[in-house]
């Protein structure tokens, strides 16, 4: 057994937040340096990982398996070329989120960072499970302290949101339960590894596939169980947010690709048309009500909805550009909205109004922050050369090849999301400075510069040189495939 | 005399109350020693009942007793909360002029009823456990004389009890008549073609027990008694009655009624389910905590029943663990309860929780651990004991009973995560008192920790119930 790499990586940062929990609450600094410490170390961990990862090879690798519960479930987790990306991408922005919170916490400092770390172990903890109670465990852990983050540290009508957050995402996941248990008792495990190998009797499939569907739907969330994430987005506290829109929702795409997909490949593609129909929903209805917000982070907020709504569409083309995108979609919007949401916090820190009308003329003033405003804005809207085009192009490419009609309907969206993103940067950035409380706003500091800084490099750098992601999942991508296209055949075969 | 030697742990309790009862009589403010030496004595039965676990089972008294590993471990489990209960109770006992010598000698009989109803492999038997283990109950829950509200909760109590005690032995002699034996391995036997006097003698006989674990629709006494008796004496209501009762549950049905399993089956789902779902709505509208643990206690005892209800070794042993965890999390509850006094004022309505993260943070703290945990979310225990009774329950296919629980559970986390707010979102209000017993802060902390721990090892737990194998 060689060391445990994958699960120092998720205990890390549990071990970090014990720590804290120690440490006497006045001493900020100090509470301050272990957390940004420990996610510091497991960011590096985390690409350590990604170097040693041998990218030839579609196998999970690094796999630890225990026995946990005797004759029962065993604790074991690995990963691919696919789970390492999210790894990676949660390991990045947990650091940042805990340098934002500087300016934005300003009571309970101690609690909010244990919480933001139990949130990274569990994060962690989902994309490299490789059995589905694991799995679960990891994924409806994240309710405790997402609830907490949202209800404590939250705005005005944190109560509300907090609530229906927890509640919508129980009631989809408690469906997924039923489903884990019931594959349970039908193929003998909970491995994937192993269901991969056996697959699940075609005539089961269906009804386990909409179990879980109902659970990543409404993490994803799409139409029409989206409507917790505009209010959980707006009255959770900046890092908050960011974590939600960067590495939650990811959680259940991912859940798409390597369950729903993976698991069940006769049931989706019987239910290609229906995600289709909803995709193309939510990325054309969230776009518009998005173009109505006056309210920045309920704008970001449906416009992620929206960009959800692609990488659905992506996934469920199974073409190698389509899944491909997917994955590249999610990753690219978790960095892109996640400095849309620190910008955010940024200006509503200094004002304390998220409404649009608000402001106005920010150029004026603070030049810098509307400079990594602009990449942000073109990084959402999909401009060549950040990494939102390649995400949106690759899936348009995919879809043209299932179905024209369909990819030209999304390309509508493209259009749209151009439009409400260049309004809003106008609306906020250009014209005169009429309101005369910006007047003393000042210009971004050095830690806020920094953590844009990063974020908008990484969009830059990555929107012209994708292959260091591009080339980590490829091989498991067109694997993925094949199996996916191989099960398809034989489930035809016995049926003629 | 082999037959005393294996009944020890009983006959240790009924001389240790009588005993106490002299001591009580004739030495003058002996009520604080009799209650520290009551604790003392729920230790030593518990040794002697650990020590007599049999390695295969006995049958005592013409078969109308019997010891094994089954009742060995309830009967343990009930010893240890009852101990538990009784060091936790202490400061709220005194402070609430309850501290008469009575009350612990009450608690060690209505114990010792329990133990005689888990053990008991006669109907006579069982309902001489019962009555003894009910009898102490109702004078314990109208044990505030001057209190209005504790009399009323004991004179209910008694009345709508007696009722179903009278349901129960009708049952009883249903069953006497039609398979003309009171031993539960002699009605098996006489019962074997399928009359229609024993399933009503069934029917009855579940009735006057889901009384007793106040499933739906015999609940309606819960509340009431819930919250007018005083907090010490509802802990115990909440626990003990509830794990006998379970465990005669189990007793009955996987014993001389196996055979009518078809019959049965769709009376203990039809209390499940209901207790359930009427556990988990009814709680959304409480103002105070003690109705609302009723509440949430009638939801939980649906689960422990779904478990019951599946017909499997693995449905048992899952109702077990349920029952442990349950009951670990109650005592648990009812901790933090003790905790909020002020003044030697004790508080109970959920507004009194309002803001006590800011000034009990620990106290808060593990309050959120054992809510999150009733109400089911990974990876605190009380998620695996729901988790571990689905799984039982999808083995034999039974997909509408774990939608409906599941669905419940939903609704149940409302009011759990309602009580979490009101601690943490809201604005706080004025400190409590600090002065806590050791016994009390160490119950909380332990048995916090072990509900948020339980996930590391879960087989420490599981591996107690995997010998119980009852078909």
């Amino acid at each position: 057994m060689n060391f445990p790499i994958i699960s120092s990586l998720i205990l890390l940062p549990s071990i970090g937040a014990l720590f804290l929990f120690f440490i006497n609450s006045k001493n900020i600094t100090g509470i301050k340096y272990v957390s940004l410490f420990v996610s510091i170390i497991n960011f590096l961990i985390s690409i350590y990982l990604w170097l040693i990862f041998d990218q030839s090879s579609y196998e999970f690798q690094f796999v630890e398996s225990r026995v946990w519960i005797k004759d029962f479930i065993n604790y074991k987790v690995g990963v691919d070329g696919i789970s390492i990306l999210f790894i990676i991408l949660t390991t990045f922005i947990t650091p940042l989120c805990i340098l934002s919170v500087n300016s934005s916490i300003k009571n309970r400092l101690k609690e909010f960072l244990i919480a933001i770390l139990l949130m990274e172990t569990l994060m962690i903890g989902v994309f490299c499970s490789l059995d589905l109670v694991i799995f679960y465990l990891f994924f409806e852990g994240g309710l405790i302290p997402m609830f907490l983050i949202i209800g404590i540290w939250g705005g005005d009508r944190r109560v509300y949101s907090a609530f229906k957050f927890f509640l919508f995402t129980l009631l989809g996941s408690v469906l997924m339960l039923i489903a884990v248990i019931s594959i349970y008792w039908i193929a003998g495990t909970t491995d994937v590894e192993e269901l991969y190998k056996l697959g699940i009797d075609p005539k089961y499939q269906n009804l386990l596939w909409l179990a879980f569907f109902s659970s990543f739907a409404v993490k994803t969330p799409m139409w029409p169980v989206h409507t917790w994430l505009p209010d959980a987005h707006v009255e959770a506290p900046t890092a908050g947010s960011v974590l939600l829109a960067a590495i939650l929702l990811k959680m259940a795409g991912y859940g798409f690709i390597r369950f729903s997909i993976g698991l069940f490949p006769v049931a989706s593609e019987y239910f290609v048309p229906f995600i289709f129909v909803i995709s193309l929903i939510a990325i054309i209805y969230t776009s518009l009500v998005a173009l109505m917000q006056d309210d920045m982070k309920k704008l970001i907020a449906y416009s992620s909805v929206a960009h959800m709504g692609f990488v659905t569409l992506g996934l469920f083309t199974f073409t190698q550009q389509g899944v491909e995108g997917g994955i590249f979609q999610m990753i690219s919007h978790g960095i892109v909205s996640a400095a849309l949401f620190f910008s955010v916090g940024v200006v509503y820190d200094r004002t304390h109004s998220r409404r649009i009308n608000d402001y106005g003329g920010l150029v004026n003033v603070m030049p810098k922050y509307s400079i990594l405003l602009m990449i942000f804005t073109l990084g959402s809207l999909g401009l060549p050369g950040t990494t939102g085009f390649i995400g949106e192009f690759l899936i348009l490419m995919g879809t043209f090849k299932k179905s024209f009609l369909v990819a030209a309907i999304a390309s509508l969206g493209v259009i749209l999301g151009a439009a409400y993103m260049l309004w809003l940067y106008k609306r906020v950035v250009f014209g005169e400075l009429t309101n005369q409380k910006l007047l003393k706003i000042i210009d971004l500091n050095k830690v806020e510069l920094s953590i844009l800084t990063l974020l908008a490099l990484s969009i830059i750098f990555f929107g012209f040189y994708p292959d260091p992601f591009s080339n980590t999942y490829s091989v498991s991508v067109e694997n993925f495939l094949n199996e996916y296209n191989d099960k398809l055949k034989n489930y035809n075969l016995q049926n003629q | 005399m082999i037959n005393l030697f294996y009944i020890s742990t009983e006959i240790f309790l009924s001389l240790a109350i009588l005993i106490l009862l002299l001591i009580g009589v004739f030495k003058n403010k002996s009520e604080l020693f009799i209650y520290n030496f009551t604790c003392i004595i729920l230790l030593v039965g518990l040794a002697i009942n650990i020590n007599l676990n049999p390695q295969f089972p006995i049958d005592l008294f013409n078969n109308s007793y019997k010891i094994d590993y089954f009742t060995t471990l309830i009967k343990s489990v009930i010893l240890i909360s009852a101990f538990l209960v009784m060091l936790c109770s202490l400061n709220y006992v005194k402070q609430n002029d309850i501290l008469k010598i009575e009350y612990p000698i009450l608690i060690l009989s209505s114990i010792l009823g329990m133990l005689v109803m888990v053990s008991s492999n006669d109907l006579i038997v069982f309902y001489v456990g019962l009555e003894l283990q009910s009898l102490a109950l109702y004078v314990l829950a109208a044990f505030k004389r001057d209190n209005i509200l504790s009399s009323e909760s004991g004179l209910k109590y008694f009345i709508l009890s007696a009722l179903s005690s009278g349901l129960l032995l009708y049952g009883c002699s249903l069953i006497y008549g039609f398979s003309s034996s009171t031993n539960f391995d002699l009605i098996y036997q006489n019962s074997e073609s399928i009359e229609y006097g024993i399933i009503f003698g069934i029917v009855f006989i579940l009735v006057g027990l889901a009384f007793k674990i106040t499933a739906v629709p015999f609940h309606m006494w819960a509340p009431d008694v819930y919250d007018g008796s005083p907090t010490s004496v509802t802990v115990i209501f909440a626990i003990l009655p509830k794990i006998a009762a379970l465990t005669v549950f189990i007793n009955f049905l996987y014993g001389p009624f196996f055979e009518m399993f078809d019959q049965w089956q769709a009376v203990i789902i039809f209390l499940s389910i209901g207790s359930m779902v009427f556990g988990a709505v009814a709680a959304i509208g409480q103002k105070k905590l003690k109705r609302l643990i009723a509440y949430s206690s009638i939801s939980h005892m649906g689960f422990a029943l779904a478990g019951l209800s599946v017909g499997t070794n693995e449905g048992i042993q899952n109702s077990i663990i349920y029952l442990i965890i349950y009951l670990i999390m109650n005592i648990a509850f009812f901790c933090c309860l003790f905790m909020l006094k002020r003044e030697n004022q004790y508080f109970d309505k959920v507004e009194d929780l309002s803001g006590l993260s800011k000034n009990h943070p620990l106290l808060s703290l593990s309050l959120m651990i054992i809510l999150f945990s009733l109400a089911g979310i990974p990876p605190l225990a009380g998620f695996f004991a729901k988790f571990y009774i689905f799984t039982a329950v999808i083995e034999q296919s039974m997909y509408f009973l774990a939608i409906v629980g599941l669905l419940s559970t939903v609704i149940a986390a409302f009011y759990y995560i309602r009580l979490i707010k009101v601690m943490y979102f809201d604005e706080q209000k004025e400190k409590y008192d600090l002065n806590h017993s050791i016994g009390l802060k160490m119950i909380l902390v332990i048995s916090s920790i072990i509900i948020l721990i339980y996930f590391i090892n879960p087989n420490l737990i599981n591996n107690f119930v995997l010998d119980i194998t009852l078909i």
